[in-house]
């Protein structure tokens, strides 16, 4: 039997007129990675401040490592972990004493606590750095500490509010590593980002959100498929020949294909990604006409993106929203 | 309830070594009483009447103890806003520990830092010739009420903070919001030699009240004239800050639970 690691339930939260979550639902399995991908403002850091006892709601049900958040808070909050958006460490303390700080103040005794702080340091790449100020750590090595915090006492559920904006991409590549690690030792992770890449390199199933509710569900894949799925480009070499291998494809794939006459191209859907190729090829070669160019390409979160909610992820939708979100963070 | 004080004893080692490893900010705070005691006490202080006669300096002092309280004002709040605007006041709220911690730890940091402050400025004032004269006994009675007033000061600079929430916003509204308390009292002049409603809103203000009482105890001059607040300078300057704290630290905790709205 599955266990799920958080259970939300038509969650409904407003600030005045807004509506920050509009019956937000969600499942994830222990063991998995859940991301919730949207825009800024769509609601993504309001389900997590919900879901780890930091913010009420008005309507709905919520529980967070099989209890629930609004009546066992305490319960919930010794099985959780949470990184935010902006790295929560002190920053006047180093490095250890942070950790050290959090073991504590996680019921760590002080023998315990140091040997925790310098084992998580250690992990972390920060033992070089550990008795530096937090303050003067880089952006990555912040969000390596404010991760290491997390950690502390092994979360059962591990949140992580948008974990890597504002990282350059090798920073990026170990925040990834370092979760991928987490996960592979049994840590459920929910996860909210704005970048596709992520949620795709990470998540085992994405929730799109916008405007506070879930439009769309489902693992990378399926999504990618939502918007048609793969495609078959062909370039020809002669633009008059175009429309002619227009209707040889259309023929085969049975769908009428785009054309972009200036680059010559056509694309087209594609159930059977390889038998449908091979066969467009042969087609166009029997036809005698000269082909620059041809592919499968797959189609790419973004497109899903676009094609659910309207618009690109990293468009914020409402401006109004944003600011509120950065008001109560 | 045992870890109620834990999580309080840890909160406050942890604002302790915020003193320790950033000492810049301690130094700041002491710089401006310093700063008063050299421009008052020695520039002003030659053409200052003290009320009843005596030496200005010694006037000065137990008003410069008061102001130094007062200016922890600045601390307090700076020091919970950057907490708040730094996430890191959300990371404390996700962990299974005291919710009263923050609270209790940044009281109890702040009443030993001013133990520390307290004691530089006895040596300092030592130093410029200001004495106690009625033992020590009485003297410790004065430090005592000092320390009263600062945890007054501590639950209004918290209960600033969480109303604010901005540190920049906070730092720049404290000494605008805390400057007219000493104008405005007997820390610098006798208020009786004041026109007669400022006079007043002087004998009234609660720093005042500490002001004479500690006066009092230090045998230092200017004890006030025979208005109500100045006879009852102890009882008013117990009576101020636990009003304070009793109106304050409600509302701060009031602020505190409404950041779950």
């Amino acid at each position: 039997m599955t266990t799920f690691e958080v259970v939300a339930e038509g969650l409904g939260k407003r600030y005045g007129p807004t509506r920050a979550l509009d019956t937000f639902d969600l499942t994830v399995p222990a063991g998995t990675v859940h991301g919730l991908l949207g825009p800024n403002g769509a609601g993504k850091t309001t389900a997590v401040r919900i879901l780890t006892t930091l913010l009420r709601f008005d309507t709905g049900k919520a529980t967070v490592a099989g209890y629930d958040v609004l009546r066992r808070p305490d319960e919930v909050r010794a099985r959780i972990g949470l990184t935010g958006q902006y790295a929560a460490v002190d920053e006047i303390l180093s490095g250890r004493q942070n950790l050290e700080l959090f073991g504590r103040l996680f019921r760590l005794g002080r023998r315990e606590a140091r040997r925790r702080a310098g084992e998580l340091l250690e992990r972390f790449g920060l033992d070089e750095a550990a008795s530096r100020s937090a303050g003067e750590y880089s952006g990555g090595m912040r969000r390596r500490l404010d991760l290491a915090a997390s950690l502390i006492r092994t979360p059962r559920v591990l949140f992580l509010d948008e974990p890597t904006t504002g990282l350059d991409p090798r920073s990026r590549n170990q925040v990834w590593d370092l979760v991928r690690g987490l996960v592979a030792d049994g840590t459920t992770v929910l996860l909210t980002t704005q970048y596709l890449e992520e949620a795709d390199q990470l998540a085992d199933r994405i929730s799109v959100i916008d405007a506070g509710r879930v439009v769309a569900e489902g693992s990378p894949d399926q999504l990618k498929a939502m918007t048609g799925g793969d495609r078959i480009e062909v370039v020809v070499r002669d633009a008059v020949e175009l429309d002619h291998a227009a209707r040889l494809v259309a023929v085969i794939c049975g769908a009428e294909p785009e054309l972009d006459p200036e680059i010559r191209r056509l694309s087209v859907p594609v159930v059977d990604r390889v038998a449908g190729l091979v066969d467009v090829v042969r087609a166009l070669d029997d036809a005698g006409i000269a082909v620059e160019d041809i592919g499968l390409r797959r189609a790419t979160l973004d497109e899903a993106f676009l094609h659910l909610t309207g618009h690109r992820p990293d468009e914020a939708r409402e401006p109004v929203a944003a600011g509120r979100k950065a008001d109560v963070a | 309830m045992t870890t109620v004080i834990a999580d309080g004893w840890t909160m406050t080692r942890r604002n302790m070594t915020h003193v320790i490893r950033a000492p810049e900010e301690l130094i700041l705070y002491f710089s401006l009483p310093i700063m008063f005691v050299l421009v008052f006490g020695y520039v002003f202080g030659s053409g200052m009447q003290v009320s009843g006669g005596g030496n200005y300096r010694e006037f000065l002092l137990p008003g410069v103890f008061v102001m130094t309280m007062l200016y922890g004002l600045g601390a307090t709040a700076t020091g919970v806003a950057l907490d708040l605007s730094r996430g890191v006041v959300d990371r404390f709220r996700s962990m299974p520990m005291a919710r009263s911690a923050l609270m209790t730890g940044r009281s109890a940091a702040d009443l030993l830092r001013a133990l520390l402050e307290m004691s530089t400025l006895l040596i300092c004032g030592l130093l410029v010739g200001w004495q106690w004269r009625q033992g020590v006994g009485k003297a410790l009675l004065a430090v005592g009420l000092l320390l009263l007033l600062r945890i007054a000061i501590t639950w209004v600079g918290i209960y600033l903070a969480l109303l604010v929430r901005n540190p920049e916003t906070v730092g720049v509204i404290v000494f605008p919001a805390a400057f007219p308390f000493t104008a405005i009292s007997n820390v610098f002049v006798s208020p009786e030699l004041m026109p007669s409603v400022i006079g007043t809103i002087s004998e009234w203000n609660p720093l005042s009240a500490t002001v004479a009482a500690i006066r009092e105890l230090f045998g230092n001059p200017g004890l006030g004239g025979d208005s109500w607040p100045a006879e009852h300078a102890m009882l008013l300057a117990v009576l101020w800050p636990a009003l304070l704290i009793a109106t304050f630290a409600p509302l701060a905790v009031r602020r505190y639970h409404r950041l779950s709205r």
